[in-house]
């Protein structure tokens, strides 16, 4: 499983990045995670409010700071 | 009911009297009312937002005509939230969708300053009518600014380079349960109030402070008729201001109490929250000075205006 976290460097895009990386550990999965902070990147997933979570290639949120059970359930989904 | 039980305990059970009883009990009446407000309006907002994203409403610009794209993206404004940190993406986003930048700056102007705590805290404060006024005028406001910027041709002020997409786009589909609605609203708004419960109390304490202590005629003299540029100072004070709106505008409610004209307080309260220098900063990295200026110019000026106006007619 590949989980990309779009942002620019933004309060909330670390504050995303936190949560996947502890729903990560709890999922006790294997995950690669990425931080995509190129914009042209970012632009090509068609989101444009970061943060964005992508989950295997699809976009799954935007625009939002998930909470770690949040995206414990993506991941398990 | 809740101003009988605030003076019934400032009054009866405190005995406080004279400048302290009625700076203390506009402190206890205002804080309540506007946290209870800002609570409500926060979440309904927030849940009607569930519904919209800023990738629904840039599907939905796509292709419309100048004017009407105009209107349509200020509209949007209201119910999409907006954070400075992603305007970038959200302008970027906009060209590649081949949005003119014209209505693009519509959405800029309107989303900030129809932001949801600004509206509860008019509403708490000033009633639905100025409300009503602020948001109407608001969004005259982000259409013709939008307008303008769209005719002076200022693309070549974008400094990044975005190729512009084929075809339609394709519509990001995320689904959600009501429940899970309910649950992200309320997680917004305890985020949200944490976040300003603060500013509040501060900005209604040095309120109440006035409320009490300060004569209208000092307020009237400074902000009042009597001198014709308060509009334009006003505004200037407002634009560096945007973080704290939640503080500034229960100061504003007594200052209108005491005899600053309306004009004036909805001019200052739009420079609050449409022009932010945070906003400014982040979109100079990617737009030339001259296109922040002019948006900054138009949407100022659209702002004394409209404060012109209201202290004419009212």
């Amino acid at each position: 499983m590949k989980i990309e976290v779009l942002g620019t460097g933004c309060p909330k895009c670390i504050a995303l990045e936190n949560a996947v990386k502890q729903a990560i550990a709890k999922s006790g999965k294997f995950v690669q995670l990425v931080k995509v902070d190129d914009i042209m990147k970012i632009m090509e997933y068609q989101v444009v409010s970061t943060p964005g979570l992508v989950i295997d290639g699809k976009v799954v949120s935007t625009g939002k700071v998930l909470s770690v059970d949040e995206v414990l359930a993506l991941i398990n989904a | 009911m809740w101003k009988e039980s605030v003076d019934y305990l400032t009054n009866d059970l405190l005995h406080l009297e004279g400048h302290v009883g009625e700076a203390v009990n506009f402190f206890i009446y205002d804080t309540v009312k506007i946290w209870f407000l800002l609570i409500t309006i926060i979440f309904a907002v927030s849940y009607l937002r569930t519904h919209f994203n800023t990738e629904y409403v840039r599907a939905h610009l796509q292709g419309k005509s100048q004017l009407y794209g105009n209107v349509l993206a200020a509209l949007f404004g209201i119910v999409t939230p907006f954070c400075s940190c992603s305007a970038i993406p959200l302008f970027l986003g906009f060209i590649q969708a081949r949005i003119p930048i014209g209505v693009t700056f519509s959405f800029l102007i309107s989303s900030p300053m129809n932001n949801e705590i600004a509206i509860a805290l008019l509403f708490g404060l000033f009633g639905w009518k100025v409300t009503a006024v602020y948001i109407g005028f608001g969004l005259l406001v982000a259409i013709l600014g939008g307008f303008f910027i769209g005719r002076m041709k200022m693309e070549k002020y974008i400094l990044m380079d975005v190729k512009p997409m084929e075809g339609e786009l394709e519509l990001i589909k995320i689904k959600l349960t009501t429940k899970q609605r309910l649950k992200e609203s309320y997680n917004y708004t305890a985020e949200i109030f944490k976040s300003i419960y603060l500013y509040v109390v501060i900005g209604v304490g040095i309120g109440a402070f006035i409320h009490g202590y300060i004569p209208a005629d000092f307020i009237a003299e400074y902000a009042g008729a009597e001198n014709p540029f308060a509009v334009l100072v006003a505004v200037l004070m407002g634009i560096p201001m945007y973080s704290n709106a939640a503080g500034v505008m229960p100061l504003v409610e007594v200052l209108t109490g005491k005899g600053m004209l309306l004009g004036t307080a909805l001019s200052f309260m739009m420079a609050v929250t449409a022009l932010s220098l945070p906003e400014a900063m982040i979109l100079k990295k990617i737009l030339h000075v001259k296109l922040i200026a002019t948006f900054f110019g138009i949407v100022g000026l659209g702002i004394i205006a409209i404060g012109y106006l209201f202290n004419f007619i009212l």
